[in-house]
């Protein structure tokens, strides 16, 4: 992706002699991280996902705030690891990258204009809010598949194959319609 | 009442041991699963659980750090520990056996899990109930799931019935080490800083019950329990099993000490 000329976007930086890409603005900073594709699902940003929850100057130094979807996900050091070439690559010398936990990630926080990117990449997105999902209580007995409809053909005749995808946040189903099988980015 | 960096180590422990076994344990079944599907969700449950266990022990290897001048790293200590000094639950270190052994104490577990994460999120220990309230959501799932093998294996064929209720009946002893709390357990317990565990027996003990009879399943009544006193796998005295587990576990650090990717 071409970069603007981010150096010269930040008034103060204008008397700044010397190379003016160690301090790019903010908004260039989230301009480079809507770049960084999640490793699993490239369609989407780790911005589009809510993975990047913060970003700050402190002094010199570049403050990455980062959540992980869930607590084993492979693609954790992978993700650092682009993120840290992208900032590299945008001429910030200094990054600190910082994993939260609190508040722990929800599928809340991804994009809607994420959303048909997912579906045009065969994944079903979150139709529930997280909010609604109880945590609290151990689920009822037996309960019925949650109706997804089928992100290829569009039928909401689909059933549920098992609770886990190809990774830890998708459940994989299946559509009753079209026969395909696909993924669903479960509420979380 | 007080307690010091060392027991709350030491509890750490306990919290991380027992989820890397178990992460262990399903990462067994990788390549063997009864189906793809099935492979795939076991995997995914252990790397969940691997992810949390990662967290407990990175916590824990920073209290030590406190107490002791150094800490261990998430994988020193799950790598060059001996199987004595493993703070897991006996349940999480069972051989897998059939897919119903597999699925029965993944459901005890589970449900025992999601109540312990739930208690954890208010403890006063910031720490403890961020890390709780991240994988109250991933245990979520979990519960899900195992719950659905049960009745689908309970209530399922002759075969599967038989099966699933040999499993519901061998894994039963290793159940009551769940809900005992030594002097250690107590005592944090009173500062607030974990859940009273012997308080989840009776939530927990209604869903194994409801679960069962809807599965067609008898609930196992023996009463006798394996490491519920004072000396079981949280004490760190293991049944033959863990130390079987370890070698594989354990193989290639101790084999290429410091080998890395």
């Amino acid at each position: 992706m071409n970069r603007p000329n981010i150096g010269s976007a930040n008034p103060a930086e204008q008397d700044v002699p010397g190379p003016v890409s160690t301090a790019p603005n903010l908004a260039a900073v989230w301009e480079a991280l809507a770049a960084v594709p999640d490793p699993e699902v490239p369609v989407v940003s780790v911005v589009e996902l809510g993975l990047i929850r913060h970003v700050a100057w402190e002094d010199r130094e570049l403050v990455v705030h980062l959540t992980t979807t869930y607590s084993g996900c492979p693609a954790a050091e992978m993700i650092r690891k682009l993120i840290y070439e992208q900032l590299a690559a945008l001429g910030v010398a200094h990054v600190k990258l910082v994993t939260k936990l609190a508040p722990a990630w929800s599928t809340d926080w991804i994009a809607p204009e994420a959303k048909p990117k997912l579906r045009a990449y065969g994944i079903a997105p979150p139709h529930l809010t997280a909010a609604r999902i109880d945590v609290t209580g151990i689920s009822p007995l037996r309960r019925g598949n949650v109706s997804v409809p089928c992100p290829l053909c569009g039928s909401s005749r689909t059933s549920l194959l098992s609770q886990f995808g190809s990774t830890a946040c998708k459940a994989q189903y299946r559509c009753d319609s079209c026969l395909e099988p696909f993924d669903y980015f479960k509420p979380h | 009442m007080p307690y010091d960096d060392a027991e709350l180590f030491e509890y750490l422990l306990r919290l991380g041991d027992t989820n890397v076994v178990m992460a262990q344990r399903l990462g067994e079944w990788i390549g063997h699963g009864p189906i793809l599907e099935e492979d795939i969700a076991l995997a995914n449950v252990g790397l969940d659980l691997l992810g949390q266990g990662r967290l407990w022990l990175r916590y824990a290897g920073e209290i030590e750090a406190r107490f002791r001048g150094t800490g261990r790293t998430e994988d020193e200590l799950a790598f060059l520990r001996d199987g004595s000094g493993f703070r897991n639950l006996l349940l999480a270190e069972q051989p897998n056996g059939d897919f119903a052994q597999t699925m029965a104490r993944q459901f005890y577990f589970d449900v025992w899990h999601l109540l312990l994460l739930r208690a954890l999120c208010c403890s006063v220990d910031q720490r403890i109930a961020e890390i709780a309230a991240k994988a109250v959501k991933e245990a979520t799932y979990h519960v899900e799931r195992s719950t659905g093998w049960v009745l689908r294996l309970g209530d399922g064929t002759d075969e599967s019935h038989t099966r699933m209720q040999r499993a519901v009946e061998g894994l039963w002893m290793y159940t009551g080490e769940m809900f005992a709390a030594d002097p250690l357990e107590q005592e944090l317990a009173a500062a607030q800083v974990i859940a009273d565990v012997r308080l989840l027996r009776e939530p927990w003990l209604a869903t194994i019950r409801n679960v069962l009879d809807e599965a067609t399943l008898t609930l196992p009544h023996g009463e006798w329990m394996q490491g519920a006193g004072t000396r079981g796998g949280k004490q760190g005295v293991h049944t033959e099993h863990l130390g079987h587990l370890l070698t594989e576990m354990q193989f290639l650090q101790r084999a290429y000490p410091g080998a890395v990717w």
